[in-house]
C-alpha cells in the first residue's frame, strides 16, 4: 500500500482531469460560441439597395443617404446633457430614454441614439462629435421616393423585429428589410449582399486585425434595380380619379398578365414612412380603422363581385350546354325560385338572348343559367362542383400567384361548405339555395385583383398567364417562368364571343349606353355591377349604399389593357366605377382624354358624405 | 530505449519526456506571447526568445548537473540545503518585489527565484535525512525531524508572501508516507480537508448529521464484527471532528482573506462570476472549451491572441494547449506528464539506496503536485493558486528549478546502473 498510493493518486488525478476537457471540449458546446463572442468583431458594410423603375424606365425609388447617431454604452465619458441635446436637436428626456435603451440592450454593442438625421443636420454635428467619447455616425442608405404615389404597390422597408432575426439569422438587430409591397416581395433582390468583415479583438475590445487574414470576409454587393410591370402615368392618374373615394382600379395587360395598374384609395405618399418621422406616420396611417389606408383593398377586399360575375355565370352554361347563343328567356321583372322573396329584376325588355341579357344585365336570364347549370346532375352537390371547377380554372377561389405579399382568396363555395351550411343530410338543399351566385350577390367573394384577372381571361377567349408585377431584373433577362406559362379554362374558346359581344352590347344599348361612358373610336367591352352591401352598426345588420362595380377591356378583337373598378357606396355600376374605367382606357390607349368636362365630374366627385353617414348616429337613407 | 546508449547509462524515457514537454511548451509560450509580427525567434525582446535563451542555458545546465559526482549530492545536501535556506532569507534584505512578491534576486537584466531551487534542496536533505543509517522513520520523533525539514523553507516561503509556493511543500508528505510516516498524519491530513470542504458544501448542520452517522455506523460495524469498542479513542475522534466543523466557518471567515474565500466560493459553485474574480477561470474554461477535439491550430487561437486569459504564458498555460491543441491535445499533454511522474516513481523505487529513493520520490511528488494544482486552476476544478505548470510555463527560475531537480535524480539513476 505504502509504495502503491501516489501511483494510483497520480492515475486518478489524470483520469478526472481527461473526464473535465472531455466535459469541456467535447460534452458543453458554447465554450465555441463564448470565444465568438469573446474575440470576433463582426462588421457590416451596408450596399445600397437596388432602385425601381416603372415599365416605360421612369425611377419611382432611389437612395438617399441618412446618418444615425450611435452610442457604445460602456465607452461614453460624463457629459453635457444639455448641450449634447442642443447639438443633437432632441430633448433630454428624449435622450435619456435612448440611453436608458441603449444601456439595457447592451453596454457594449452600438444602439441608435437619434436616427436618420438629414445631410444638412449631420454636417453641423460630425464636426463636434468627436468630443463625446463613445458616439460616432453611422450611415445608412434610406429611401427616396420620385413619385408621391404607388404607396400600395412599393411597400416600404422597416427594422427587422425579432421574429424575423429569429426565422432570419443572416439579418441583425437595427437592420432594415422590406415589409411590405414589392420591397418585401423582391427583398431578397434589392437588398444585395452586405459585405461582412471579421475582426480579431483582444481583452480590451481592440481591433488587432483581420480574423484569420480576411479569408472569411465577403465584399458588399449593391442590391440589383428592378423594374416593374407599372405605368407610373396611369397609376398617378388613377390616383387622382380616385381622390375622396374607397375603394381600388387594377388594369393588366391581358395578352401577358402585366400589371399595368393597382391603385387603392385612399393610399398615402411613401416618403410619409422614410426618416426621422416614420414612426409617426406610420402609427397614424395604421390606427385609422375607419379609411384603413395601409389596408390593399384591390388585393386583400373580398367583395361580392355583382352583375360582371354574369359573364362566368354566361361561359359555364354554354360550355355545359344548358344554353345556346339563340335561345330566349323571358323575364318578368323578377325571377321566382320558390324563396320568400322572388329574385328582383329591372326594367328592360323581353324576351333575351344570351348577348342582351348580359347588356341588359338580367338577373332571370341568368338565374334560369345557373339553375339549369347545377341542375344538369343528380344533386346539387355534383352541381356546385361542376360549376366551381370551372371557376377554379379561371383561377379564382385562390390566391392568384401573382408576385405582390399580399393578397385573399376569396370565395367560391363548394358543395361542402352548403352542406355545412345547411347541416345536411339532417338537412337537404337544393339550387335554388344557392340561386343568388348566378348574379355574384351570394356567397360568391372576389378581390378586384380576381375581378380583372377573370375580364382578362374573357378578354384572351379562355387563356391567361399570372398577373405579375415583375417586368426585369437587373442583370437577368428573363421574370421568373411561373409568368411564362400558358394557363387554359375549361371553357371552349369558341364559347367567348357571344359573351364579348354582349359586353361590346352593353355600351351600345345597356346599362353603359350613356354616351359620356364610352369612347369615340374605341371599341370597349364592359359589364356594371352594382353590388348590395352591410355593415353591421351596434350589432344590426344593416344596408349601405351599394358598391359601383365595374369591368372593362379594350380594344375588342386585340385587347390591350383589361380593368376593374370598384368604388365603395358608388351605387350603380356605371355611376363612378364605369366613368373612372372609361378615363382610364382613353388615358393608357390613347395618352389623353377627350371628354373633359366628364373627368373633371369624377375628379372633384366626392363619396365622403356618404362614408360618414354610418358614423353620424342617425338612421339614413341609401342609394340616392 | 534501453538503458544503455552508447557508453552514457541514463534513462532515456525521462529525458524524451522532459524533451516534449520543454518544447512543446515552448510552442505554446510563442503563440500565447506573440504580438503581430514576429521578428525571430530569438528575439530577445520578446517572451518567446528569451524563453530559448533559458531552454539553451538549461542545456548547459544538465551538463553540469550530469557532470558532477553522484557523491557530491549525497554529502554536500546537508550545505546545499542551507545554502538555500540562507537564500531565501536574504531575500528580506536583497529581494526585489514583482507582483508583490518579494521572491527574487536581481542580477543584471535577469533576476532569480530561489524558492524553484529551494524545493531540490529540501529534497536531498529530507533523502539525506532519512537515508542516515540512525534514523528510523518508525521513530514518532524522526517523524517530527523530517516534517521539520520540510516545514522551515515552506515557512520562510510564506511570508515572502507566496503561499502558492509554500503550498508546493505539501508535496512532501508522499516520500515521507513511502517511507513509514503513521498512517495517522495522512488520514488527519486528508480528513481535515475532507471536513473543511464538506462544510463549505453542506454547512455544519449537516456535516452534524453526517459524523453522527458515520460515528453510529463504526459503532454498529464494530458490535456486529464482534469487535471492541475503543471508547476513548471514539469519543475524542467524534470531538474533534465536531470542533472542526466548528471552526471552520471561523477559520473561513476571519482567517481567510476575502480573495481565499471567492476562490473558495467559486470552485464549489457556490458563486458565479465571470467578470472580476473569476474572469481567469472563466476565460481559461472558454479558451480550452472552444478547442473542441483537434483545436484551432497552433497561432489560430482567438483567445489566446485576443489575450483573453491574464496571465497565458505563465501559469495559464495549460489554456493555450486547450484551445489550439483541442482535447486530443490536452489529453496527450496529460499523458505525457502522467508517464513522466509514473516514470520517475517507477525508477525511485529501483534505487539501491534510501538516499536515492527519497529522493526520486520527492521529485515525482513535486512535479506531480505542481501538474495537478495548476491544471486543476487552470480546468476549473481547482482553487487559484499561482503555481507554474512544470517545464512548460514562461520563466528562467522555474525551468531551472525544475531541469536540477529532475537530473539530479537522473545523475543518481544512471550511477545506479552503472553500479548493477
Amino acid at each position: 500500500m505504502r509504495k502503491n498510493l501516489l501511483f494510483l493518486i497520480v492515475i486518478g488525478v489524470g483520469l478526472i482531469f481527461i473526464g473535465r476537457l472531455f466535459y469541456l471540449q467535447i460534452y458543453e458546446s458554447n465554450y465555441a460560441t463564448l470565444s465568438d463572442n469573446n474575440a470576433i468583431k463582426v462588421v457590416y458594410d451596408y450596399p445600397q439597395r437596388g432602385y425601381v423603375y416603372d415599365r416605360n424606365g421612369l425611377l419611382m425609388v432611389a437612395n438617399q443617404p441618412s446618418y444615425d447617431v450611435m452610442v457604445i454604452p460602456k465607452d461614453t465619458k460624463p457629459l453635457d446633457t444639455l448641450e449634447f441635446c442642443q447639438l443633437l436637436n432632441i430633448e433630454p428626456i428624449e435622450f435619456n430614454k435612448a440611453m436608458g435603451r441603449a444601456r439595457r440592450y447592451s453596454p457594449r454593442l452600438p444602439s441608435v441614439v437619434v436616427g436618420q438625421l438629414t445631410k444638412g443636420e449631420f454636417a453641423g454635428l460630425s464636426e463636434k462629435l468627436h468630443k463625446y467619447p463613445g458616439f460616432y455616425i453611422q450611415k445608412r442608405s434610406l429611401r427616396d421616393y420620385q413619385v408621391d404615389h404607388s404607396a400600395n404597390v412599393l411597400g416600404y422597408i422597416s427594422e427587422v423585429n425579432d421574429y424575423t432575426i429569429k426565422e432570419n439569422p443572416e439579418y441583425e438587430m437595427g437592420e432594415l428589410i422590406g415589409t411590405a409591397g414589392i420591397e418585401k416581395q423582391y427583398e431578397e433582390v434589392l437588398r444585395g449582399t452586405k459585405g461582412t468583415k471579421y475582426i480579431q479583438k483582444d481583452n480590451y475590445n481592440r481591433d488587432i486585425g483581420p480574423y484569420k487574414d480576411g479569408q472569411f470576409d465577403v465584399l458588399p454587393q449593391r442590391g440589383q434595380d428592378i423594374t416593374l410591370t407599372i405605368d407610373a402615368a396611369l397609376q398617378a392618374y388613377g390616383e387622382s380619379l380616385m381622390v375622396n373615394k374607397r375603394g381600388g382600379i387594377v388594369a393588366l395587360e391581358p395578352q401577358t398578365g402585366e400589371i399595368l395598374s393597382l391603385v387603392a384609395a385612399p393610399n398615402y405618399d411613401p416618403a410619409l414612412l422614410v426618416g426621422r418621422q416614420r414612426s409617426k406616420n406610420f402609427t397614424k396611417l395604421y390606427y385609422d380603422t375607419i379609411a384603413k389606408p395601409l389596408f390593399d383593398r384591390v388585393l386583400q377586399g373580398e367583395y361580392p363581385p355583382g352583375s360582371p360575375f354574369k359573364t362566368l355565370t354566361a361561359l359555364i352554361g354554354l360550355e355545359e350546354e344548358v344554353i345556346n347563343t339563340k335561345e330566349h328567356i323571358s323575364c318578368y321583372g323578377s325571377y321566382n325560385y320558390g324563396g320568400a322573396k322572388p329574385m328582383g329584376c329591372h326594367e328592360h325588355k323581353t324576351p333575351l338572348s344570351m348577348t342582351s341579357g348580359i347588356a341588359y344585365s338580367c338577373n332571370s336570364y341568368f338565374a334560369t343559367v345557373y339553375r339549369r347549370t347545377i341542375d344538369k346532375y343528380e344533386t346539387p352537390q355534383e352541381g356546385i362542383e361542376r360549376w366551381r371547377q370551372h371557376l377554379r380554372s379561371f383561377g379564382l377561389g385562390d390566391y392568384l400567384g401573382y408576385d405582390l405579399p399580399a393578397g385573399n382568396k376569396g370565395l367560391i363555395p363548394d358543395a361542402e361548405f352548403y352542406n355545412r351550411y345547411y347541416q345536411y343530410p339532417k338537412y337537404k338543399w337544393y339550387t335554388p339555395a344557392t340561386i343568388s351566385n348566378a348574379i355574384g350577390q351570394g356567397e360568391v367573394l372576389l378581390t378586384p385583383m380576381q375581378m380583372v384577372h377573370f375580364t382578362s381571361v374573357i378578354a384572351n377567349r379562355g387563356h391567361f398567364y399570372k398577373p405579375h408585377i415583375i417586368k426585369k431584373i437587373e442583370g437577368g433577362t428573363t421574370i421568373p417562368e411561373q409568368y411564362t406559362i400558358r394557363h387554359n379554362t375549361t371553357i371552349d374558346p369558341k364559347h367567348f364571343e357571344p359573351v364579348i359581344q354582349g359586353m361590346a352590347e352593353v355600351y351600345q344599348y345597356g346599362t353603359a349606353a350613356s354616351p359620356d361612358i364610352g369612347i369615340k373610336g374605341i371599341e370597349i367591352c364592359g359589364k356594371t355591377g352594382t353590388a348590395e352591401n352591410y355593415m353591421r352598426i351596434d350589432g344590426e345588420r344593416v344596408q349601405l349604399t351599394d358598391h359601383s362595380v365595374f369591368i372593362a377591356f379594350a380594344p375588342k378583337d386585340d385587347p390591350k389593357i383589361s380593368i376593374a373598378v370598384f368604388v365603395e357606396n358608388g351605387y350603380w355600376g356605371s355611376r363612378w366605377a364605369g366613368r373612372i374605367a372609361g378615363l382610364m382606357i382613353e388615358q393608357y390607349l390613347t395618352g389623353t382624354i377627350t371628354r373633359k368636362d366628364m373627368e373633371a365630374y369624377v375628379l372633384n366627385g366626392s363619396l365622403m358624405n356618404e362614408y360618414e353617414k354610418p358614423y353620424t348616429g342617425q338612421p339614413f337613407k341609401i342609394n340616392q | 530505449m534501453g538503458y544503455r546508449a552508447g557508453k552514457v547509462k541514463i534513462d532515456w524515457w525521462i529525458i524524451l519526456l522532459y524533451g516534449l514537454l520543454v518544447g512543446f511548451g515552448w510552442l505554446n509560450i510563442y503563440s500565447a506571447s506573440l504580438s503581430g509580427q514576429g521578428n525571430g525567434f530569438f528575439n530577445m525582446e520578446q517572451i518567446y526568445g528569451k524563453q530559448l535563451l533559458w531552454i539553451v542555458l538549461s542545456i548547459v545546465l544538465i551538463i553540469f548537473v550530469l557532470a558532477l559526482d553522484t557523491k557530491f549530492y549525497e554529502r554536500f545536501a546537508s550545505l546545499i540545503y542551507i545554502g538555500s535556506l540562507l537564500s531565501l532569507l536574504g531575500l528580506f534584505v536583497f529581494g526585489e518585489t514583482i507582483n508583490g512578491a518579494t521572491s527574487w534576486y536581481h542580477f543584471g537584466p535577469a533576476s532569480l527565484q530561489p524558492s524553484e531551487f529551494a524545493k531540490a534542496a529540501t529534497a536531498l536533505a529530507l533523502g539525506k535525512y532519512i537515508g542516515d543509517i540512525q534514523t528510523n522513520m518508525r521513530e514518532l520523533k524522526h517523524q517530527w525531524r523530517a516534517l521539520l525539514i520540510i516545514a522551515i523553507p515552506a515557512l520562510i516561503i510564506i511570508p515572502q508572501p507566496d503561499p502558492g509556493s509554500a503550498l508546493v511543500y505539501a508535496a512532501f508528505i508522499f516520500p515521507l508516507y513511502r517511507e513509514g510516516l503513521n498512517y495517522l498524519f495522512l488520514t488527519l491530513a486528508l480528513s481535515l480537508a475532507a471536513l473543511f470542504v464538506g462544510t463549505l458544501v453542506i454547512g455544519t448542520q449537516g456535516m452534524i448529521i453526517g459524523i453522527a452517522m458515520l460515528l453510529l455506523l463504526y459503532f454498529f460495524w464494530q458490535k456486529k464484527n464482534r469487535h471492541r469498542i475503543i471508547w476513548p479513542r471514539y469519543i475524542i475522534s467524534g470531538l474533534f471532528a465536531l470542533g472542526l466543523v466548528f471552526c471552520v466557518h471561523y477559520i473561513f471567515n476571519s482567517v481567510f482573506e476575502q480573495r481565499h474565500r471567492d476562490r473558495f466560493n467559486l470552485v464549489l459553485g457556490k458563486t458565479v462570476d465571470n467578470n472580476s474574480i473569476g474572469y481567469n477561470t472563466h476565460q481559461s474554461e472558454i479558451a480550452i472549451g472552444s478547442g473542441r477535439w483537434f483545436g484551432k491550430g497552433w497561432l489560430q487561437g482567438t483567445q489566446t491572441k485576443g489575450n483573453f486569459v491574464p496571465e497565458q504564458h505563465t501559469d495559464y498555460i495549460f489554456s493555450t494547449i486547450g484551445e489550439e491543441w483541442g482535447f486530443v491535445g490536452s489529453v496527450l499533454l496529460v499523458i505525457v506528464f502522467m508517464s513522466l511522474v509514473l516514470r520517475i516513481l517507477f525508477r525511485a523505487e529501483r534505487q539501491k539506496s534510501v538516499f536515492g529513493r527519497v529522493y526520486g520520490y520527492s521529485v515525482a511528488s513535486i512535479i506531480f503536485f505542481h501538474f495537478m494544482v495548476n491544471v486543476g486552476m487552470v480546468i476549473g476544478i481547482f482553487p487559484t493558486v499561482g503555481i507554474p505548470l512544470p517545464f512548460l510555463s514562461y520563466g528562467g527560475s522555474g525551468l531551472w528549478g525544475f531541469t536540477v531537480l529532475l537530473f539530479i535524480f537522473v545523475k543518481m539513476d544512471s550511477a545506479n546502473y552503472i553500479n548493477r
